[in-house]
Protein backbone atom coordinates (compact mmCIF):
# COMPACT_ATOMS: atom_id res chain seq x y z
CA UNK A 1 0.00 0.00 0.00
CA UNK A 2 1.03 3.47 -0.67
CA UNK A 3 2.99 4.68 1.89
CA UNK A 4 0.91 8.07 1.59
CA UNK A 5 -2.34 6.70 1.97
CA UNK A 6 -4.31 7.73 5.04
CA UNK A 7 -6.04 5.02 7.14
CA UNK A 8 -9.73 5.26 7.16
CA UNK A 9 -11.40 5.26 10.88
CA UNK A 10 -15.15 4.88 9.92
CA UNK A 11 -17.44 2.54 7.98
CA UNK A 12 -20.99 3.23 7.04
CA UNK A 13 -22.53 0.00 6.32
CA UNK A 14 -26.14 0.30 4.71
CA UNK A 15 -27.14 -3.16 5.58
CA UNK A 16 -30.52 -2.49 3.29
CA UNK A 17 -32.86 0.25 1.84
CA UNK A 18 -35.66 -1.84 3.21
CA UNK A 19 -37.21 0.79 6.06
CA UNK A 20 -41.05 0.62 7.30
CA UNK A 21 -40.58 4.81 7.16
CA UNK A 22 -40.72 6.92 4.33
CA UNK A 23 -39.27 10.19 4.88
CA UNK A 24 -39.20 12.60 2.24
CA UNK A 25 -35.93 13.55 2.75
CA UNK A 26 -34.19 10.27 2.63
CA UNK A 27 -30.11 10.26 1.90
CA UNK A 28 -30.94 6.77 -0.04
CA UNK A 29 -30.66 7.04 -3.46
CA UNK A 30 -34.14 7.40 -5.63
CA UNK A 31 -33.49 4.06 -6.94
CA UNK A 32 -33.48 1.40 -4.03
CA UNK A 33 -31.90 -2.13 -3.96
CA UNK A 34 -34.17 -4.74 -3.40
CA UNK A 35 -33.62 -7.72 -0.73
CA UNK A 36 -32.61 -10.11 -3.11
CA UNK A 37 -29.65 -8.00 -4.20
CA UNK A 38 -28.33 -7.24 -0.69
CA UNK A 39 -25.38 -9.18 0.37
CA UNK A 40 -25.51 -11.97 2.39
CA UNK A 41 -23.76 -12.29 6.32
CA UNK A 42 -20.62 -13.88 5.17
CA UNK A 43 -20.04 -11.21 2.44
CA UNK A 44 -20.66 -8.48 5.15
CA UNK A 45 -18.58 -10.24 8.31
CA UNK A 46 -15.56 -10.67 5.49
CA UNK A 47 -16.17 -6.51 4.70
CA UNK A 48 -15.99 -5.44 8.61
CA UNK A 49 -12.99 -8.13 9.02
CA UNK A 50 -11.16 -6.56 5.93
CA UNK A 51 -12.58 -2.90 7.52
CA UNK A 52 -10.44 -3.75 11.08
CA UNK A 53 -7.52 -5.02 9.41
CA UNK A 54 -7.32 -1.53 7.26
CA UNK A 55 -7.76 0.75 10.29
CA UNK A 56 -11.36 1.02 10.52
CA UNK A 57 -12.47 1.99 14.17
CA UNK A 58 -15.72 2.75 14.19
CA UNK A 59 -18.73 0.68 11.84
CA UNK A 60 -21.71 2.69 11.66
CA UNK A 61 -24.81 0.18 10.87
CA UNK A 62 -26.98 1.92 8.88
CA UNK A 63 -30.05 1.47 6.02
CA UNK A 64 -32.80 1.77 5.55
CA UNK A 65 -33.78 0.06 8.92
CA UNK A 66 -30.85 -1.84 9.90
CA UNK A 67 -33.23 -3.87 11.59
CA UNK A 68 -35.15 -5.67 8.67
CA UNK A 69 -31.93 -7.64 8.56
CA UNK A 70 -32.50 -10.70 10.26
CA UNK A 71 -28.79 -11.33 10.92
CA UNK A 72 -28.11 -7.65 12.67
CA UNK A 73 -26.98 -9.17 15.71
CA UNK A 74 -24.84 -11.64 13.83
CA UNK A 75 -22.99 -8.80 12.11
CA UNK A 76 -22.81 -7.02 15.49
CA UNK A 77 -20.83 -9.63 17.50
CA UNK A 78 -19.08 -10.56 14.35
CA UNK A 79 -17.84 -6.54 14.43
CA UNK A 80 -17.09 -6.45 18.41
CA UNK A 81 -14.89 -9.69 17.61
CA UNK A 82 -12.92 -8.01 15.60
CA UNK A 83 -13.13 -4.84 18.16
CA UNK A 84 -14.78 -2.49 16.15
CA UNK A 85 -16.92 0.00 17.95
CA UNK A 86 -20.69 -0.63 16.64
CA UNK A 87 -22.92 2.32 16.12
CA UNK A 88 -26.80 1.46 15.23
CA UNK A 89 -28.35 4.06 13.74
CA UNK A 90 -32.40 3.36 13.39
CA UNK A 91 -35.68 4.46 13.03
CA UNK A 92 -36.07 2.24 16.25
CA UNK A 93 -39.50 0.63 14.05
CA UNK A 94 -39.03 -3.21 14.10
CA UNK A 95 -36.55 -3.17 17.86
CA UNK A 96 -38.03 -5.28 20.73
CA UNK A 97 -36.62 -5.10 24.37
CA UNK A 98 -35.58 -8.80 24.00
CA UNK A 99 -33.93 -7.71 20.58
CA UNK A 100 -32.10 -4.86 22.20
CA UNK A 101 -30.84 -7.06 24.96
CA UNK A 102 -29.52 -9.69 21.81
CA UNK A 103 -27.84 -6.87 20.35
CA UNK A 104 -25.89 -5.22 23.77
CA UNK A 105 -24.96 -8.64 24.45
CA UNK A 106 -23.36 -9.19 21.00
CA UNK A 107 -21.65 -5.90 21.56
CA UNK A 108 -23.10 -3.00 20.49
CA UNK A 109 -21.89 0.47 21.82
CA UNK A 110 -24.16 3.24 20.87
CA UNK A 111 -27.86 3.35 19.74
CA UNK A 112 -28.55 6.43 17.41
CA UNK A 113 -32.58 6.62 17.20
CA UNK A 114 -34.29 8.96 14.40
CA UNK A 115 -36.77 11.75 15.46
CA UNK A 116 -38.74 13.11 12.84
CA UNK A 117 -40.66 16.04 15.10
CA UNK A 118 -41.59 16.83 18.80
CA UNK A 119 -45.51 16.64 17.51
CA UNK A 120 -46.17 13.48 17.81
CA UNK A 121 -48.95 13.77 14.63
CA UNK A 122 -46.45 15.95 12.86
CA UNK A 123 -44.09 13.37 13.05
CA UNK A 124 -46.00 10.19 11.79
CA UNK A 125 -47.23 12.49 8.88
CA UNK A 126 -43.25 13.08 7.70
CA UNK A 127 -42.66 9.32 8.71
CA UNK A 128 -45.54 8.07 6.60
CA UNK A 129 -46.19 5.87 9.25
CA UNK A 130 -48.54 5.85 12.30
CA UNK A 131 -47.25 5.54 15.58
CA UNK A 132 -44.20 5.90 14.59
CA UNK A 133 -43.50 8.83 17.71
CA UNK A 134 -44.47 6.66 20.45
CA UNK A 135 -43.03 3.58 19.08
CA UNK A 136 -39.63 5.14 19.48
CA UNK A 137 -40.62 6.61 22.79
CA UNK A 138 -40.71 3.34 23.52
CA UNK A 139 -37.49 2.43 22.09
CA UNK A 140 -35.99 5.29 23.99
CA UNK A 141 -37.02 3.83 26.86
CA UNK A 142 -35.45 0.35 26.67
CA UNK A 143 -31.95 1.78 25.48
CA UNK A 144 -31.64 3.90 28.38
CA UNK A 145 -32.77 1.43 30.71
CA UNK A 146 -30.16 -1.12 29.02
CA UNK A 147 -27.40 1.26 29.88
CA UNK A 148 -26.25 1.41 26.09
CA UNK A 149 -25.54 5.78 25.32
CA UNK A 150 -28.26 6.99 23.40
CA UNK A 151 -28.40 10.04 20.37
CA UNK A 152 -31.11 11.45 19.00
CA UNK A 153 -30.92 12.94 15.69
CA UNK A 154 -33.25 15.25 13.59
CA UNK A 155 -33.59 16.27 10.71
CA UNK A 156 -34.93 19.51 10.20
CA UNK A 157 -37.06 20.99 7.15
CA UNK A 158 -40.19 23.34 6.71
CA UNK A 159 -42.68 21.32 8.51
CA UNK A 160 -40.26 20.99 11.97
CA UNK A 161 -38.37 23.76 11.62
CA UNK A 162 -40.18 26.40 14.23
CA UNK A 163 -39.90 22.81 16.68
CA UNK A 164 -36.14 22.55 16.49
CA UNK A 165 -35.79 23.46 20.01
CA UNK A 166 -38.79 21.12 21.36
CA UNK A 167 -36.73 18.61 19.71
CA UNK A 168 -33.39 19.12 21.81
CA UNK A 169 -35.90 18.85 25.13
CA UNK A 170 -37.36 15.63 23.52
CA UNK A 171 -34.20 14.12 23.44
CA UNK A 172 -33.33 15.33 26.83
CA UNK A 173 -36.89 14.27 28.32
CA UNK A 174 -35.85 10.62 26.32
CA UNK A 175 -32.38 10.64 28.55
CA UNK A 176 -30.35 10.60 24.91
CA UNK A 177 -26.57 12.19 26.12
CA UNK A 178 -26.41 13.32 22.62
CA UNK A 179 -28.45 15.67 19.93
CA UNK A 180 -27.82 15.94 16.28
CA UNK A 181 -29.96 19.07 14.95
CA UNK A 182 -28.94 18.57 11.04
CA UNK A 183 -30.75 20.68 8.16
CA UNK A 184 -31.81 18.71 5.30
CA UNK A 185 -29.56 18.58 2.53
CA UNK A 186 -30.56 19.03 -1.06
CA UNK A 187 -30.34 15.83 -3.13
CA UNK A 188 -32.01 12.44 -3.65
CA UNK A 189 -35.27 11.99 -2.29
CA UNK A 190 -34.78 15.80 -0.42
CA UNK A 191 -34.18 17.09 -3.79
CA UNK A 192 -37.02 15.52 -5.14
CA UNK A 193 -39.29 16.77 -2.20
CA UNK A 194 -37.56 20.36 -2.38
CA UNK A 195 -40.45 22.29 -2.48
CA UNK A 196 -42.02 20.81 0.43
CA UNK A 197 -39.06 20.92 2.64
CA UNK A 198 -37.28 24.36 2.15
CA UNK A 199 -37.81 26.18 5.04
CA UNK A 200 -38.47 30.18 4.89
CA UNK A 201 -35.02 32.05 5.71
CA UNK A 202 -36.38 33.66 8.32
CA UNK A 203 -37.85 30.36 10.41
CA UNK A 204 -34.40 28.64 9.14
CA UNK A 205 -32.33 32.19 10.56
CA UNK A 206 -34.45 31.40 13.89
CA UNK A 207 -34.16 27.62 14.11
CA UNK A 208 -30.14 28.00 14.07
CA UNK A 209 -29.76 30.90 16.36
CA UNK A 210 -32.43 29.34 18.54
CA UNK A 211 -30.38 26.05 19.08
CA UNK A 212 -26.99 27.67 19.51
CA UNK A 213 -28.53 29.68 22.42
CA UNK A 214 -29.58 26.18 23.55
CA UNK A 215 -26.10 24.79 24.10
CA UNK A 216 -24.48 26.45 26.92
CA UNK A 217 -27.51 26.60 28.95
CA UNK A 218 -28.07 22.60 28.10
CA UNK A 219 -23.74 22.41 28.94
CA UNK A 220 -24.61 20.41 31.97
CA UNK A 221 -27.22 18.18 30.47
CA UNK A 222 -26.80 17.07 26.76
CA UNK A 223 -24.21 17.49 24.01
CA UNK A 224 -25.83 19.47 21.24
CA UNK A 225 -24.20 18.55 17.24
CA UNK A 226 -25.48 21.25 15.61
CA UNK A 227 -25.28 20.91 11.78
CA UNK A 228 -26.15 24.36 10.39
CA UNK A 229 -27.09 24.82 6.99
CA UNK A 230 -24.13 25.12 4.36
CA UNK A 231 -25.78 28.42 3.07
CA UNK A 232 -25.27 29.84 6.56
CA UNK A 233 -21.19 29.30 6.23
CA UNK A 234 -18.68 31.42 5.03
CA UNK A 235 -16.39 27.98 4.66
CA UNK A 236 -17.75 24.80 2.79
CA UNK A 237 -17.81 21.92 5.81
CA UNK A 238 -14.69 19.34 5.76
CA UNK A 239 -17.27 17.07 3.95
CA UNK A 240 -16.22 13.61 5.05
CA UNK A 241 -13.19 14.56 6.26
CA UNK A 242 -11.60 14.75 3.32
CA UNK A 243 -12.64 12.58 -0.19
CA UNK A 244 -11.07 9.15 0.64
CA UNK A 245 -9.19 10.18 3.42
CA UNK A 246 -11.28 8.61 6.58
CA UNK A 247 -14.60 6.87 5.66
CA UNK A 248 -16.07 4.23 3.26
CA UNK A 249 -19.57 3.59 2.63
CA UNK A 250 -20.79 0.01 1.77
CA UNK A 251 -24.20 0.01 0.19
CA UNK A 252 -26.70 -3.06 0.65
CA UNK A 253 -24.84 -4.38 -2.92
CA UNK A 254 -21.69 -4.30 -1.96
CA UNK A 255 -20.59 -0.95 -3.91
CA UNK A 256 -18.40 1.07 -2.19
CA UNK A 257 -18.45 4.80 -1.89
CA UNK A 258 -16.26 7.93 -0.86
CA UNK A 259 -19.25 8.83 0.83
CA UNK A 260 -23.22 8.55 0.14
CA UNK A 261 -24.20 10.70 -2.16
CA UNK A 262 -21.01 9.57 -4.37
CA UNK A 263 -23.35 8.48 -7.10
CA UNK A 264 -24.92 11.64 -7.87
CA UNK A 265 -21.67 12.99 -9.32
CA UNK A 266 -21.60 11.27 -13.08
CA UNK A 267 -18.40 9.47 -14.18
CA UNK A 268 -17.49 7.93 -11.25
CA UNK A 269 -16.31 4.34 -11.59
CA UNK A 270 -16.94 2.41 -7.95
CA UNK A 271 -15.81 -1.27 -7.33
CA UNK A 272 -17.77 -3.98 -5.04
CA UNK A 273 -16.98 -5.40 -2.14
CA UNK A 274 -18.40 -8.23 -3.47
CA UNK A 275 -15.62 -8.97 -5.28
CA UNK A 276 -13.10 -7.16 -4.43
CA UNK A 277 -11.21 -6.54 -1.36
CA UNK A 278 -11.65 -3.26 1.12
CA UNK A 279 -8.20 -2.27 0.95
CA UNK A 280 -8.04 -2.49 -2.41
CA UNK A 281 -10.77 -0.57 -2.98
CA UNK A 282 -9.49 1.96 -0.73
CA UNK A 283 -6.16 1.93 -2.64
CA UNK A 284 -6.96 1.93 -6.15
CA UNK A 285 -10.83 2.53 -6.79
CA UNK A 286 -11.23 5.16 -9.22
CA UNK A 287 -13.89 6.84 -7.50
CA UNK A 288 -11.64 6.95 -4.08
CA UNK A 289 -8.69 8.49 -6.76
CA UNK A 290 -11.10 10.77 -8.30
CA UNK A 291 -10.67 13.77 -5.11
CA UNK A 292 -8.21 12.22 -3.10
CA UNK A 293 -6.23 15.09 -2.20
CA UNK A 294 -5.39 18.20 -3.62
CA UNK A 295 -3.97 17.55 -7.01
CA UNK A 296 -7.97 17.68 -8.63
CA UNK A 297 -8.47 21.40 -7.41
CA UNK A 298 -8.76 23.81 -9.45
CA UNK A 299 -8.88 27.63 -8.60
CA UNK A 300 -9.43 29.25 -6.04
CA UNK A 301 -8.88 25.80 -4.62
CA UNK A 302 -6.22 24.99 -5.73
CA UNK A 303 -4.21 28.00 -4.55
CA UNK A 304 -6.01 28.75 -0.79
CA UNK A 305 -4.54 28.45 2.18
CA UNK A 306 -7.53 26.26 3.33
CA UNK A 307 -7.03 23.39 0.63
CA UNK A 308 -5.75 21.47 3.33
CA UNK A 309 -8.53 22.16 5.85
CA UNK A 310 -11.81 21.94 3.97
CA UNK A 311 -10.69 19.90 0.47
CA UNK A 312 -12.51 22.26 -1.35
CA UNK A 313 -15.64 21.13 0.58
CA UNK A 314 -18.23 18.92 -0.63
CA UNK A 315 -18.20 17.22 -4.08
CA UNK A 316 -21.55 16.04 -4.54
CA UNK A 317 -22.98 19.97 -3.58
CA UNK A 318 -20.21 21.48 -6.33
CA UNK A 319 -21.97 19.00 -8.89
CA UNK A 320 -24.97 20.06 -7.78
CA UNK A 321 -24.97 23.83 -7.87
CA UNK A 322 -21.93 24.83 -9.63
CA UNK A 323 -22.78 21.65 -12.16
CA UNK A 324 -18.68 20.80 -12.29
CA UNK A 325 -17.80 18.25 -9.14
CA UNK A 326 -14.03 19.67 -9.21
CA UNK A 327 -15.30 23.05 -8.64
CA UNK A 328 -15.29 24.70 -5.37
CA UNK A 329 -18.23 23.81 -3.61
CA UNK A 330 -20.38 27.20 -3.51
CA UNK A 331 -20.88 26.95 0.01
CA UNK A 332 -17.35 28.63 0.19
CA UNK A 333 -17.48 32.30 0.02
CA UNK A 334 -14.38 32.11 -2.59
CA UNK A 335 -16.11 30.22 -4.56
CA UNK A 336 -17.42 32.23 -8.10
CA UNK A 337 -21.02 30.39 -7.45
CA UNK A 338 -21.36 31.50 -4.06
CA UNK A 339 -24.29 33.79 -4.78
CA UNK A 340 -26.29 30.57 -5.28
CA UNK A 341 -26.10 29.86 -1.52
CA UNK A 342 -27.41 32.88 -0.81
CA UNK A 343 -30.47 32.38 -3.29
CA UNK A 344 -31.42 29.70 -1.37
CA UNK A 345 -30.76 31.02 1.84
CA UNK A 346 -33.35 33.91 1.49
CA UNK A 347 -35.59 32.05 -1.15
CA UNK A 348 -39.23 32.24 -0.15
CA UNK A 349 -40.82 28.72 -0.38
CA UNK A 350 -43.44 28.25 -2.91
CA UNK A 351 -47.07 28.24 -1.38
CA UNK A 352 -47.72 24.94 -3.35
CA UNK A 353 -49.78 22.82 -0.95
CA UNK A 354 -48.35 19.79 -1.93
CA UNK A 355 -47.63 16.31 -0.65
CA UNK A 356 -44.81 14.48 0.14
CA UNK A 357 -43.54 12.02 -2.43
CA UNK A 358 -42.92 9.55 0.63
CA UNK A 359 -39.38 7.31 -0.24
CA UNK A 360 -40.51 3.82 -1.40
CA UNK B 1 -20.62 22.64 33.57
CA UNK B 2 -19.10 20.83 37.10
CA UNK B 3 -15.02 21.85 37.52
CA UNK B 4 -13.18 19.20 37.76
CA UNK B 5 -11.70 19.24 41.57
CA UNK B 6 -9.00 16.82 43.73
CA UNK B 7 -11.66 14.86 45.57
CA UNK B 8 -14.38 13.50 42.20
CA UNK B 9 -13.47 10.36 40.79
CA UNK B 10 -13.61 10.51 36.88
CA UNK B 11 -14.69 7.68 34.98
CA UNK B 12 -15.35 7.14 30.89
CA UNK B 13 -18.74 8.27 29.68
CA UNK B 14 -21.24 5.81 28.88
CA UNK B 15 -20.48 4.47 25.25
CA UNK B 16 -16.55 5.87 25.94
CA UNK B 17 -13.85 3.22 25.44
CA UNK B 18 -10.47 3.20 25.57
CA UNK B 19 -9.02 1.10 22.23
CA UNK B 20 -5.52 -0.05 21.22
CA UNK B 21 -5.51 0.42 17.60
CA UNK B 22 -2.78 -2.11 16.30
CA UNK B 23 -2.74 -0.87 13.04
CA UNK B 24 -1.77 2.72 13.76
CA UNK B 25 0.32 1.22 16.81
CA UNK B 26 -1.67 3.86 19.07
CA UNK B 27 -4.49 4.16 21.86
CA UNK B 28 -7.67 6.13 20.94
CA UNK B 29 -10.53 6.97 22.88
CA UNK B 30 -14.06 6.06 21.06
CA UNK B 31 -16.96 7.64 21.34
CA UNK B 32 -20.33 7.75 19.91
CA UNK B 33 -19.28 9.48 17.11
CA UNK B 34 -15.75 10.52 17.78
CA UNK B 35 -12.63 9.51 18.58
CA UNK B 36 -9.37 11.05 19.69
CA UNK B 37 -6.12 9.73 19.82
CA UNK B 38 -4.69 9.57 23.17
CA UNK B 39 -0.80 10.12 23.72
CA UNK B 40 1.46 8.34 26.67
CA UNK B 41 0.76 10.65 28.96
CA UNK B 42 -3.13 10.86 28.34
CA UNK B 43 -3.23 7.25 28.20
CA UNK B 44 -2.30 7.17 31.86
CA UNK B 45 -4.56 9.16 33.07
CA UNK B 46 -7.54 7.56 31.25
CA UNK B 47 -6.39 4.34 32.26
CA UNK B 48 -7.27 5.54 35.77
CA UNK B 49 -10.76 6.77 35.15
CA UNK B 50 -12.18 4.13 36.84
CA UNK B 51 -15.10 5.93 39.09
CA UNK B 52 -12.64 4.50 41.96
CA UNK B 53 -9.91 6.74 42.00
CA UNK B 54 -9.86 10.44 43.25
CA UNK B 55 -8.10 13.04 41.01
CA UNK B 56 -5.80 13.52 43.54
CA UNK B 57 -4.78 9.96 43.56
CA UNK B 58 -4.25 9.98 39.42
CA UNK B 59 -2.23 13.10 40.09
CA UNK B 60 -0.05 11.24 42.73
CA UNK B 61 0.42 8.05 40.14
CA UNK B 62 1.64 10.25 37.31
CA UNK B 63 3.70 12.10 39.65
CA UNK B 64 5.68 9.39 40.98
CA UNK B 65 5.38 7.44 37.26
CA UNK B 66 6.81 10.35 35.25
CA UNK B 67 9.11 11.83 38.13
CA UNK B 68 7.98 14.73 37.10
CA UNK B 69 7.01 18.02 39.56
CA UNK B 70 3.24 17.61 41.03
CA UNK B 71 2.10 20.93 40.95
CA UNK B 72 2.32 21.18 37.46
CA UNK B 73 1.07 17.28 36.74
CA UNK B 74 -2.07 18.35 38.56
CA UNK B 75 -2.29 21.49 36.22
CA UNK B 76 -2.08 19.24 33.40
CA UNK B 77 -4.43 16.33 34.48
CA UNK B 78 -7.44 18.75 35.85
CA UNK B 79 -6.90 20.95 32.32
CA UNK B 80 -7.16 17.57 30.22
CA UNK B 81 -10.09 16.10 32.33
CA UNK B 82 -11.85 19.49 32.51
CA UNK B 83 -11.64 19.05 28.70
CA UNK B 84 -12.90 15.70 28.48
CA UNK B 85 -15.78 16.33 30.92
CA UNK B 86 -16.73 18.97 28.35
CA UNK B 87 -17.26 16.55 25.49
CA UNK B 88 -19.04 13.94 28.14
CA UNK B 89 -15.80 11.60 26.98
CA UNK B 90 -15.15 11.53 30.76
CA UNK B 91 -17.74 11.66 33.68
CA UNK B 92 -17.00 13.33 36.95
Amino acid sequence: MNAALPYPTGLLAELTHRCPLGCPYCSNPLELASRDQELDTPTWQRIFSEAAALGVLQVHLSGGEPLARRDLTELVAHCAAERLYTNLITSGVGLTEARLEALKKAGLDHVQLSVQDANAESADHIAGYRGAFERKRQVAQWVVASGLPLTINAVIHRANVTRAAAMVDLAVQMGAGRVEIAHAQYYGWALRNRDMLLPSGEDARAAVAEIETLKPRYADVITIDHVIPDYYARFPKVCMGGWGRRTLNVVPTGKVLPCHAAETIPGLEFWSAADRSLADIWANAPAFQAFRGTDWMQEPCRSCDRRDKDFGGCRCQAMALAGDARATDPACSRSPHHALMAEIRFATPTEAPGVYRYRR
Amino acid sequence: MSAVTLEKMPKLGRGVRLHEDRVRGTWVLLAPESMIEANPVAMEILKRCTGSLRVEAIVDELAALFNADHARIEADVVAFLDQLSAKRLVEL
